[in-house]
């Protein structure tokens, strides 16, 4: 008797999930989804400039690119960061886990603090970097560009950890620039002000609560905050009207990038490939030929990818390094071949700009060792400038020069200025 | 009495592929073909008033965009559209759709499992990694591996190279891939059983193979390597069924010059001291060549239209050993109006795609354990599609032409030969399982066109009804297609030459087999090939 109840229940289980499959069916009307601030969004885009962001809509730019740009740098620039891969981690064994994942050690970020991290695949290969955030000490989340869970799965065998996808669940908005801080401030998040850069910390808002971290993507003083989708638009709302005397600005991604190529910062899929999608095999980049050997630390236990990558040291495998370079002139170098004695190619420009903070042509760019590591001297970038319908061919001299392009003492200052 | 430069036994794709390079290059061609028609198995008839059908193949991928150029196909009327997806019905009312959306795939798989939704990436670029190492391969001769001619071990040389070229854990998953089932491979990315099936139809379709059978993960790359404009891995329909691949090269062949004789049914080869004299049709008539090149399989053209005697013991053998087995079928359907699938909701792309029922690895194992015992599959497995809902001109508005692979069925029912009362028990499974998902549909039929591995050999010629001519099995793949010493399209007969699908690179309708026949043709006549492009880079 109990068995055939049991039987039944399990058979209504199976049927609720199959409805709640079939019900999810039409997705396929909706090719790009609008985060929770959709609403905010549209009400904001008088360029309607959208791109697809993980299959998201996403903006471009709202009402002007170079504008949003400043808005970043000289008052408070709100960024939807909700179509962001995020994984919640959580367990006893989360410390543990996660510390085999990635390459930093996690044994190191204590609750309440994020750090910047890579992962890479078993032959020492970066399949993404991102952020991590330590919610407690048994929960994480891991933020990041592109989708891994069959690789946080497969890790996990063997460790009590859940890892769960949460992207829709949670929606997130950077919050950037020397305002920033008044906004949150001003808005009512009291306590904001002792957050130094990669704290977090939760505070209460509309029967929930929103996680604030002093992080961001620009270089600049900057918050990112994290609230549950249905809570969003009380939160955009909230900061919006706080921010109202404080110059407060809704931007979209071209702005952004400027200030996170200020800020030297890399972009997966932009600054190199990521090893779940290099089809071809020389394009995939260990961690310290795209600038991220920082973050390997040899001590640690055994890790994806360790073997292989202190192997690639030890045997002085590494073929690529990633740079930053300061062009001369003031014409970006978006894609343009580096050169070695204006004739041998040794590299290529992923991301360029005239940066209006360093008031400098920068660049950051993959080259093939030894240039860019040993062999510094003598580098020319030849960029193809079309003008109407001419290009205009420039060889211009390249000097690999340490990022952040740009250091603003804002960025780090506790408590942090009004502005 | 005339004797022409060459004489193409087959109006095939790869025959008429075949017959255009040649007379392009000069040379006085004559395609013989036993039909009325030409085409082989690339055709579009009309059955039944108004409505065409594509009646063996249906949808196109493989076709090397350079023959389409170097003939220029689209002048004379070849058009490929990209269709939009596709689904497997499941049987719990649900279905697993593939759409062409990137993220819109993800979420669809999502509803399964989110793990395989993101496992995808990974499968798509280990597959097109594979892809990308083969597809160089398909428009060139394969070498010889026990030549010592230069030309062999240049290519020998190459294919070394290219193998040397991948990493370590790439030439790992090439063994692997040319030597796995496509059910093994599939488990080192997916977990759910329905997505597992929904990618291993393509490892099975016109292999007399399970998804638990070895050598069915190549299968599944032969069907990924191709392309619409560019588009990798795509496929699409030929816009007035497939045959108007078909027609197009006859147009091409014709305009270049070209002689096409229909209801021409060749009875033999001519062969004197070793040599191919022309051919001798069914009539008795004899009609001569310099050369012949065979569109048949090689089972047909050595154990058939050449005599025991003018071939060598061991070839022959292996001739007789070719694995050219039959394991499919074609139900072609007229609709008076679009069925429907409760499942599937009417504004879905899928009506547009490549559908199934097969929802697990089971299930297509099962299917195939009837074909070994001799039966059609009781529950069969069905690659479903309505060329119609993006092709106008195969019915009259409003009307459907409904085409149905299916698979399995075996070349002899339980050890005899087929009869009408097995023909119809077959159409009557394929029928009985698309009704199950689609109420109403048998009386929306006008018109049924059902094909058994009988039909298709009588008609078609085709060994068994193989769509492949022949296994795609790795023993029978490069140089050893279609046995080795022979894998250059010559044969120990001087001046008969092989075109067809049983050639390296294989089946589909590719029409490489038929190009590089030609190239091969023209070097021993010292002709420029400069006509022919070579193949397309892949960077």
């Amino acid at each position: 008797m109990a068995q055939a109840t049991r039987k039944k229940s399990v058979a209504k289980t199976a049927d609720a999930a199959v409805s709640a499959r079939i019900a999810a069916q039409s997705h396929f009307r909706t090719l790009r989804l609008g985060t929770p601030f959709q609403p905010r969004l549209d009400a904001l885009a008088k360029t309607q400039d959208w791109y697809n962001w993980a299959g998201y809509h996403a903006p471009h730019s709202l009402w002007d690119e170079e504008l949003e740009y400043f808005a970043i740098r000289s008052q408070a620039a709100l960024f939807d960061i909700s179509p962001m891969t995020k994984y919640r981690i959580e367990g006893p064994d989360a410390e543990a886990f996660l510390d085999r994942v990635t390459l930093r050690d996690v044994t190191k970020l204590r609750p309440g603090r994020v750090h910047y991290t890579a992962w890479c695949d078993d032959e020492g290969f970066v399949l993404d970097d991102g952020t991590l955030f330590r919610l407690s000490p048994t929960r994480f989340r891991l933020c990041s560009q592109e989708r891994h869970l069959p690789w946080l799965l497969d890790s996990a065998i063997g460790f009590d950890v859940i890892v769960e996808e949460e992207t829709e669940a949670v929606a997130g908005l950077a919050l950037q620039g020397p305002t920033s801080f008044a906004v949150l401030r001003d808005a009512g998040f009291a306590g904001v002000e002792k957050l130094r850069v990669f704290d977090l910390a939760y505070f209460p808002h509309d029967d929930t609560s929103v996680t604030i971290s002093r992080t961001g993507f620009t270089g600049d003083l900057g918050y990112e905050l994290f609230v549950p989708a249905d809570r969003a638009l009380s939160l955009w709302d909230r900061l919006m009207a706080a921010g109202e005397l404080r110059g407060i600005r809704a931007i979209g991604y071209t702005a952004l990038n400027r200030a996170r190529l200020e800020a030297g910062l890399i972009v997966a899929n932009a600054d190199f490939t990521t090893a779940e999608h290099a089809i071809r095999a020389d394009r995939l980049r260990r961690p310290d030929e795209i600038g991220l050997g920082f973050m390997i630390d040899p001590r640690k236990a055994h890790f994806n990818g360790r073997r292989a990558i202190l192997e690639a040291r030890a045997k002085r495998r590494l073929r690529h390094v990633l740079v930053g370079l300061e062009i001369e002139g003031n014409i970006p170098a978006e894609h343009a071949i580096v050169y070695h004695r204006k004739h041998q190619e040794v590299g290529l420009v992923s991301a360029a700009m005239w940066s209006p903070m360093a008031k400098r042509n920068i660049a950051i760019a993959s080259l093939a060792r030894p240039y860019g590591d040993t062999v510094v001297e003598d580098l020319w970038v030849e960029i193809y400038a079309m003008r109407e319908l001419q290009y205009q061919k420039l060889m211009k001299r390249a000097t690999v020069v340490a990022r952040p392009f740009i250091k603003l003492d804002r960025r780090t200052a506790t408590p942090p200025a009004d502005f | 009495m005339k004797a022409w430069d060459a004489i193409v036994i087959g109006g095939g794709h790869n025959g008429l592929v075949n017959a255009c390079y040649l007379q392009r290059a000069g040379l006085d061609v004559l395609v013989v073909e036993k039909n009325g028609w030409v085409g082989g198995a690339a055709t579009s008839r009309e059955v039944t008033p108004g409505f065409v059908y594509s009646n063996c193949s249906y949808v196109c991928s493989l076709f090397r965009p350079e023959i389409m150029r170097d003939l220029e196909l689209p002048r004379f009327g070849l058009q490929v559209i990209s269709y939009e997806g596709g689904a497997v019905f499941t049987r719990d009312g649900d279905y697993l759709a593939n759409y062409r959306d990137h993220d819109a795939h993800r979420r669809e798989f999502a509803r399964f499992s989110r793990r395989d939704a993101e496992a995808y990436d990974r499968y798509a670029r280990d597959v097109t990694r594979q892809c990308r190492f083969i597809q160089p391969l398909l428009m060139r001769t394969a070498p010889d591996p026990t030549s010592f001619k230069p030309r062999d071990l240049g290519e020998l040389l190459y294919l070394g190279k290219k193998f040397a070229g991948l990493s370590a854990e790439e030439m790992a998953l090439t063994l692997r891939f040319w030597t796995m089932s496509i059910s093994d491979f599939l488990d080192e990315y997916f977990e759910t059983d329905v997505i597992k099936a929904n990618f291993a139809l393509s490892g099975i379709i016109g292999t007399a193979l399970g998804p638990m059978s070895p050598g069915t993960a190549y299968v599944l790359l032969h069907h990924y390597m191709g392309e619409v404009d560019g588009s990798v891995g795509a496929w699409g329909y030929a816009r007035g069924g497939m045959g108007a691949v078909t027609k197009a090269l006859a147009a091409s062949f014709k305009a270049s010059g070209g002689t096409i004789r229909t209801g021409a049914e060749v009875d033999h080869v001519l062969v004197s001291r070793g040599k191919a004299r022309g051919v001798v049709l069914a009539g008795g008539e004899e009609v001569y060549g310099k050369l012949v090149v065979s569109n048949a399989d090689v089972k047909r053209t050595f154990l058939k239209l050449v005599g025991e005697r003018e071939l060598p013991d061991i070839f022959l053998r292996r001739v007789k050993n070719f694995k050219i087995r039959g394991s499919s079928g074609k139900v072609n359907i007229a609709l008076d109006s679009l069925p429907e699938f409760p499942a599937l909701p009417k504004d879905s792309p899928v009506y547009r795609g490549d559908m199934h029922f097969t929802d697990s690895m089971e299930r297509m194992e099962r299917a195939y354990d009837d074909w070994k015992a001799g039966r059609w599959s009781a529950d069969p497995f069905l690659d479903m599609v309505i060329p119609t809902t993006l092709d106008p001109t195969m019915a009259p508005p409003g009307k459907h032409f409904m085409s149905c692979f299916v698979q399995y069925a075996p070349p002899k029912v339980n050890g005899r030969d087929w009869t009408d009362a097995d023909r119809d028990g077959f159409a009557e499974s394929v029928i009985a399982q698309i009704a199950e998902y689609s109420p109403g549909f048998r009386d929306r039929i006008v018109h049924m066109e059902v094909r058994t591995p009988r039909e298709i050999e009588a008609e078609v010629g085709l060994t068994e009804g193989n769509i492949f001519q022949g296994e795609l099995t790795f023993d029978q793949l490069l140089f050893n297609r279609p046995v080795p010493g022979y894998a250059q399209y010559r044969s120990p007969v001087g001046g008969l030459y092989m075109c067809g699908s049983s050639t390296h690179p294989g089946g589909g309708v590719m029409g490489a087999p038929g190009r590089n026949a030609a190239a091969e043709i023209l070097r021993d006549l010292a002709k420029s090939t400069s006509h022919m492009s070579p193949a397309h880079d892949v960077i």
